[in-house]
């Protein structure tokens, strides 16, 4: 009982401790970011791992396109970018770098789809504030989650985790990243996957 | 044993908790008050450690660069806003350097809130930025500031005796160069 309430005390200072990052909040989202304060890093277990074959889906995109992934499979190389909520702080920041690092994409032969568990009209108003993206943003919201759950990265909370994966043109996984949702990915980490893929 | 070392990790735990408290900062820093303590590592390129007047291989504060005014942007290459500003920032670059009244006493550099040095690196080169860039890649500075919002400005005015006061501190974009410089001159005392 003791040892219980000692673990849940830690648990509670490491988060403020350890998580509290900042968050760099762009000016362009204005008081619109809905701030969830500091969450459990991670959340779900993977039911994927690295060699596997990346289970296949068809999602809406916020074009009004359907977007399947095993469309890709010998032609491109493809970088999955969940992050779990619109209009949050970490989210809210991590597409827009991307939208300027397409020569990255292109130079290792990837497209780049970006999921959230919203719905497309959260998802297009949101993403109407990060400026003309290049790149698909589908909508997992129906059935909810339900490719995040394939993945293995449907939190409890019924948002998906902060994850990167990275299939190649064989249509199998070559890199996972699931980062503290607390915190956006590095570009670095991103692009060295990419790049070695590529040296395959 | 094992509940001793739980309780000194608590300890331990309350320490830090209480230390990151005592560090962090409510508000942004205040025009007509002083910096909060930001340490920068010195460029290693000659151009830029020129640019700043800076001399040795270690770190700087901002109040050592050779200027009369320095303008500092917070910036983050995850930010609309600053991958929209970041063009016109380069006119305002150019045009103090342009300027007789203005080169060598007008200093920029820009702070990456939450950027690597790879980030940073990236985003000076896509939107080819000619000054100084430094990566604050675990939000140390971003804290110490108030965790202000991105695009965000502070211009130090620095006096020849090394004393120093900050002369603006806002979020956004600058808006016109001009007015912008007038009205730093102004604060700054300067003709």
């Amino acid at each position: 009982m003791k040892r219980a309430f000692y673990a849940n005390i830690l648990s509670a200072m490491f988060l403020l401790i350890f998580c509290g990052a900042a968050l760099g909040l762009s000016e362009a989202y204005k008081d619109n970011i809905y701030n969830p304060g500091m969450l459990k890093p991670i959340d779900s277990h993977l039911k994927v791992k690295v060699g596997d074959p990346a289970p296949d889906f068809t999602l809406p995109s916020i074009t009004g396109e359907k977007i399947t992934l095993s469309r890709f499979a010998g032609k491109k190389n493809v970088v999955i970018s969940f992050v779990p909520a619109a209009w949050t702080p970490v989210c809210s920041d991590q597409w827009p770098g991307y939208n300027i690092a397409k020569g990255f994409f292109d130079k290792n032969d990837a497209v780049l789809i970006g999921i959230t568990v919203d719905n497309i009209p959260t998802l297009y108003a949101w993403t109407h504030q990060m400026g003309k993206l290049w790149f698909s943003v589908l909508s997992d919201f129906w059935p909810h989650g339900a490719v995040a759950a394939r993945y293995g990265i449907l939190r409890s909370d019924g948002v998906s985790e902060r994850a990167l994966f990275v299939i190649d043109k064989a249509g199998i996984i070559q890199y996972i990243h699931v980062e503290n949702i607390n915190v956006r990915p590095k570009l670095e980490d991103l692009v060295k996957a990419m790049e070695k893929l590529n040296k395959k | 044993m094992t509940s001793k070392i739980v309780r000194h990790l608590l300890v331990l735990s309350f320490i830090a908790g209480f230390s990151y408290t005592a560090s962090a900062v409510t508000g942004p820093p205040s025009e007509g008050g002083f910096l909060p303590d930001i340490v920068l590592s010195v460029p290693q390129n000659s151009d830029q450690k020129k640019y700043l007047g800076l001399s040795g291989e270690a770190t700087f504060t901002i109040p050592q660069i050779n200027a009369s005014v320095v303008i500092v942007e917070i910036f983050s290459m995850y930010c609309p806003y600053c991958q929209a500003e970041a063009p016109s920032l380069n006119k305002l670059y150019y045009k103090i350097q342009n300027d007789r009244r203005l080169v060598g006493r007008f200093k920029l550099i820009g702070i990456g809130a939450g950027n690597t040095a790879f980030e940073v690196e990236y985003f000076r080169n896509t939107y080819k930025i000619p000054f100084p860039l430094f990566p604050d890649d675990d939000f140390s500075i971003h804290k110490k500031i108030g965790e202000v919002r991105t695009p965000y400005f502070i211009a130090v005015g620095i006096n020849k005796n090394g004393t120093y006061r900050i002369l603006y501190s806002h979020p956004g974009r600058l808006g016109d160069h001009d007015r912008f410089i007038k009205m730093l001159l102004q604060r700054a005392g300067l003709k």
